[in-house]
């Protein structure tokens, strides 16, 4: 159904699910690394394998920053909270049961306001955010869609069994109308954008460092009830948040619209073709038989553990924004370019890198920005860093590197050959300072240009760009035009 | 009735001497290590297959830790312990990375564990040789090691009766002579009532002061490893060795250990003057054996010609602790025991290519565990569900708050509580198998310290005059307070001779 026909009908009621995987060395619940992408079953322990006699501990790292998202979510933190046990069974769960918090999270009613593309604010409650473990990850062989149906055989790899968890949960997000997907994406950015400012997460939505379940239901426009909703899973980057949230809300309409029922339901992303698919349907329903895990005392924070947690928060990045749109004098519009091309922080940590604002806002919102369309990747995923534009920016200004140089040594960092001064080393990119060699080159362009020699010393000044260009074609590029110049207009004084 | 396997007047050998006795003697260099390890080794060869207290039998690794504890001896060096070179039995729900690791279930049979439990790291570090694993009831449930995969163990005093459970093979190891010295776990009383029934002693610690880790889960909340004995000083001397904190549990207490040993020592005097005893008025009534209960009121006035202060004491919602009890066990069982479904280690039953993970999981589970673990999986799975964890597992856990309550109330009044530790004499292997509440009814009086996390002993009280079986005497101490049974428990131990 057409989006507009939808909203005058229907009502869209939202609620966000956020998994977010904390950046700690050990895991949740025991001393094993945390990190990602070793050999399969190597970051394992008794405890994460859920080996007969072994116990949990609570690891303080992971409390400590649940509460750092809490309190920079406006949350109220609980001085006691507790863990329980979701009991279920599944391949990938190495004690068939999570360990997670259920009536006694250690936050609870905050909001998060966000900035929509048109400006707006849109403030978006947040009902809890609650520690938990993460599950194993299964592989599946043979079979046709890497799913577990018709599968020959899977493959269980416990590396992640235990890592820590932060979900966050909204409240039900009401009246936004057409709105819906927006916020929705501007929520998950602005989560994102939070976690990494905290230092707890990098946020990666394409490697599941940050997973987004999406709940929508619809009911028609004036009823308060809601209607029934589905939960949307395997989003895995911002622009398909918004996209499930569309598809779901026509997709919902067109049944309701054709006399059909909502069916309460996972459904799972389609990243090919913005489609949600209904998800293996259960046969019974889920009874998690949740208890408080006895393995676990309560988790306490004292008032001052807090304060002193909160006294730590860095700067948060809606307070950031506002600092640098005043302090580098940028319009609204401007601002919000910026934030949508996803590069505030990026030139945010340039200049903090020794840029100027105008330098920075050059490189990242030009010619990296055109990199990464041209890559289909997000911005802070083409592998430059800050302090790699920063260090171009520096070698111009320094006159060691020209523009066109610099985009090159910009080139080198992407295609993986190191840092800026390995690439300028390893391609001989540096602007060529051997006065001799370039006087030889001047020399041999004025020798070989004996017409332009005389225009030039009839008068015609402006005939100079043949030889610059001779000169620079003999040095590969790396004469600095200026210097040139300046020895032409020397040597036909 | 007489214990054949323990006659009096054989106390040259090794193995009917105290664990003090022969730590004693090998720390003089008088005998080795080696010399009574082996003799309990011999002692296990020659009569296990009557008692059937093992499951495992490591020869060669208890010699080997037997010959270093020699060798450091002869070089000079410091016992590494008062029990260094004593041997001991482990009851088989304590993992070791040298022997297999079962809890007594098929689900586990020749399962070796990559890490040694933190209790049996103790003891290693003790310098004390580990002779093998005990039998029990398949995952510490049940009171008779009926439920053991492998067979019952058989009571010394009497081999067609049971030796208690669910530690049943390492109170029958002392009580055999296999062993000076022996670890239960008590999450209802299966270190307690088997000692009892044995006339042995064993003591429940506090919870929270001996380490969980690597013993396999029954109920979290309630379980607790604990040291077992023939005398009350071997039984501190043990206490002292596997208690303290364990930053690989988050249930351990940091703080000190309690005094056992000073009180066992200080205890051996006899003297009970100022000492308050509370006689649990729920525990002394009718429907009890009467040999027990005349047993029961000897050893009472026993302590009172002792010099102690004798007061009954009311705990009514001890009444209502086998219900709770046997709602907050199975809850936490069901969960507990989920991760024993095939995938990563023990039994896989049913993989053929035909079923799916699922299906091999539930198949894997129904050949795996015994009819008792399956009865409380499935009771635990009930009473946690939707719409009945209310009115079951947080109504028990009032019931908990209650029990507690009233030990508090009774530790106003008095020291220590007393009781008959079982209602009956050990009863004949078969007898109560068909009837799990009857089986579950003989932990009465056992499980409402349990439920309140607090310690308590078990020790040799004379033999019931009815069936010429060991009685035993139960001390129950408030939290933290282990160090009273052990002076309360030495004084009555001495008064006895």
């Amino acid at each position: 159904m057409d989006f507009d026909e939808v909203l005058e009908k229907y009502d869209p009621v939202m609620g966000l699910e956020v998994h977010v995987e904390l950046g700690t060395e050990t895991k949740m619940f025991s001393a094993s690394s945390a990190h990602f992408g070793a050999e399969p079953n190597s970051n394992v322990d008794p405890v994460s394998l859920g080996l007969p006699g072994a116990l949990p501990v609570v690891n303080a790292k992971g409390v400590e920053w649940a509460i750092k998202i809490g309190l920079a979510l406006n949350c109220s933190i609980a001085e006691s909270s507790r863990f329980a046990r979701k009991n279920y069974f599944y391949p990938d769960q190495p004690k068939n049961y999570q360990i997670s918090q259920y009536d006694e999270p250690i936050a609870y009613d905050g909001y998060l306001d966000v900035v929509l593309e048109d400006g707006t604010e849109w403030r978006v409650e947040i009902e809890r955010a609650h520690m938990e473990e993460d599950t194993g990850k299964l592989t599946h062989l043979g079979g046709t869609s890497g799913r577990i149906h018709g599968a020959t055989a899977s493959l269980v790899d416990c590396n992640r069994a235990g890592v820590p968890l932060i979900e966050v949960v909204t409240k039900p997000i009401e009246g936004a109308g057409a709105r819906a997907p927006e916020i929705a994406k501007a929520y998950v950015s602005a989560l994102r954008d939070l976690v990494k400012a905290l230092g707890v997460s990098d946020g990666r939505l394409d490697q599941g460092s940050m997973r987004v379940d999406a709940n929508l239901s619809l009911r028609p426009i004036g009823q308060e009830e809601f209607g029934t909703r589905t939960e949307t899973k395997n989003i895995n980057s911002l622009k398909s948040v918004e996209q499930a949230i569309t598809f779901e809300m026509q997709r919902q309409a067109q049944v309701l619209d054709d006399g059909g029922v909502i069916d309460q339901e996972t459904r799972h992303y389609q990243e090919a073709d913005g489609s949600t698919s209904k998800g293996r349907p259960k046969e019974t329903a889920e009874d998690y038989r949740y208890f408080n895990d006895p393995d676990l005392p309560p988790v306490i924070a004292p008032r001052e553990w807090v304060e002193e947690i909160r006294a730590t928060l860095p700067e948060l990045p809606w307070v950031r924004r506002a600092r640098i749109q005043e302090e580098w004098k940028l319009s609204d519009a401007e601002m919000r370019d910026l934030i949508n091309a996803n590069a505030l922080d990026l030139i945010i940590e340039t200049v903090e890198a020794g840029t100027t604002p105008d330098e920075a806002r050059a490189w990242w919102v030009s010619y990296i920005s055109q990199k990464a369309n041209e890559s289909g990747v997000e911005l802070d995923a083409l592998g430059v860093a800050p302090a790699h534009v920063a260090r171009v920016v520096a070698l111009v200004s320094e006159g060691k590197l020209t523009n066109k140089l610099a985009r090159q040594a910009i080139d080198g960092v992407i295609a993986g050959e190191g840092d800026v001064d390995a690439v300028v080393a390893a391609r001989g990119l540096e602007v060529v300072r051997d006065d001799g060699a370039i006087e030889k080159a001047v020399d041999d362009a004025l020798a070989a240009n004996p017409d332009i020699v005389e225009k030039y010393r009839a008068g015609n000044t402006k005939v100079t760009g043949a030889i610059v260009g001779a000169v620079m074609k003999a040095t590969r590029g790396k004469a600095d035009p200026a210097q040139v110049n300046q020895l032409i207009a020397k040597k036909l004084a | 009735m007489t214990n054949k396997y323990l006659v009096e007047g054989s106390e040259n050998e090794l193995t009917t001497k105290t664990a003090a006795e022969l730590a004693g003697l090998i720390h003089s260099r008088e005998v080795t290590s080696r010399e009574v390890t082996q003799a309990h080794l011999d002692r296990i060869a020659a009569v296990d297959g009557d008692i059937h207290a093992f499951l495992h039998v490591g020869q060669e690794e208890a010699l080997n830790a037997a010959d270093d504890v020699d060798k450091r001896l002869d070089a000079g060096e410091a016992p590494a312990s008062a029990l260094a070179g004593v041997p001991l039995a482990l009851k088989d729900v304590f993992t070791t990375t040298d022997a297999p690791t079962t809890a007594a279930s098929k689900m586990l049979e020749g399962y070796m564990s990559p890490y040694d439990a933190t209790v049996t790291r103790k003891i290693r570090e003790a310098g004390i040789p580990i002779l093998g694993k005990t039998n029990m009831d398949e995952f510490a449930m049940g009171s008779s090691t009926e439920n053991s995969a492998y067979g019952p163990t058989h009571n010394p005093w009497d081999l067609e009766r049971t030796a208690g459970g669910s530690g049943g093979g390492s109170s029958a190891a002392l009580a055999a002579g296999q062993a000076p010295l022996a670890i239960g776990t008590d999450t209802g009383g299966s270190i307690r009532q088997p000692a009892a029934l044995t006339n042995t002693v064993g003591v429940k610690p506090t919870y929270g002061t001996v380490s969980r880790y690597g013993l396999i889960a029954c109920a979290s909340s309630l379980d607790q490893g604990g040291p077992t004995a023939r005398t009350v000083l071997d039984t501190a001397l043990l206490h002292e060795v596997i208690a303290g904190h364990d930053a690989f549990d988050a249930t351990s207490v940091n703080r000190p250990v309690a005094p056992v040993v000073q009180a066992a020592r200080e205890g051996a005097n006899g003297d009970l003057k100022g000492v308050k005893v509370g006689v649990v008025k729920q525990f002394d009534r009718d429907g009890y054996q009467p040999g027990v209960l005349e047993a029961f009121h000897a050893s009472v006035e026993q302590m009172r010609s002792q010099g102690a202060e004798i007061v009954e004491v009311d705990c009514p919602h001890f009444d209502d602790a086998l219900g709770a009890y046997y709602l907050i066990l199975p809850c936490e069982v069901s969960s507990n025991l989920a991760r024993f479904d095939g995938m990563r280690y023990g039994l896989r039953a049913g993989d053929d290519g035909t079923r799916s993970a699922d299906e091999v999981m539930a198949y894997t589970r129904a050949q795996g565990f015994g009819p008792e673990v399956k009865r409380r999986i499935i009771l635990g799975t009930y009473a946690l569900s939707v719409g009945y964890y209310d009115a079951y597992y947080l109504q028990a856990q009032r019931v908990r708050t209650l029990i507690a309550q009233d030990f508090a109330k009774a530790y106003e009044q008095v020291d220590i509580l007393v009781s008959p530790t079982t209602p009956t004499t050990a009863f004949k292997l078969g007898e109560k198998v068909t009837d799990p509440l009857e089986m579950y009814n003989f932990d009465l009086c056992t499980l409402p310290l349990n439920l309140a996390g607090l310690a308590g002993m078990s020790l040799p009280s004379g033999l019931a005059s009815d069936t010429g079986l060991p009685v035993g005497l139960q001390l129950m101490a408030p939290a933290f307070q282990d160090d009273r049974l052990y002076r309360v428990g030495a004084a009555f131990e001495a008064g006895r001779k």
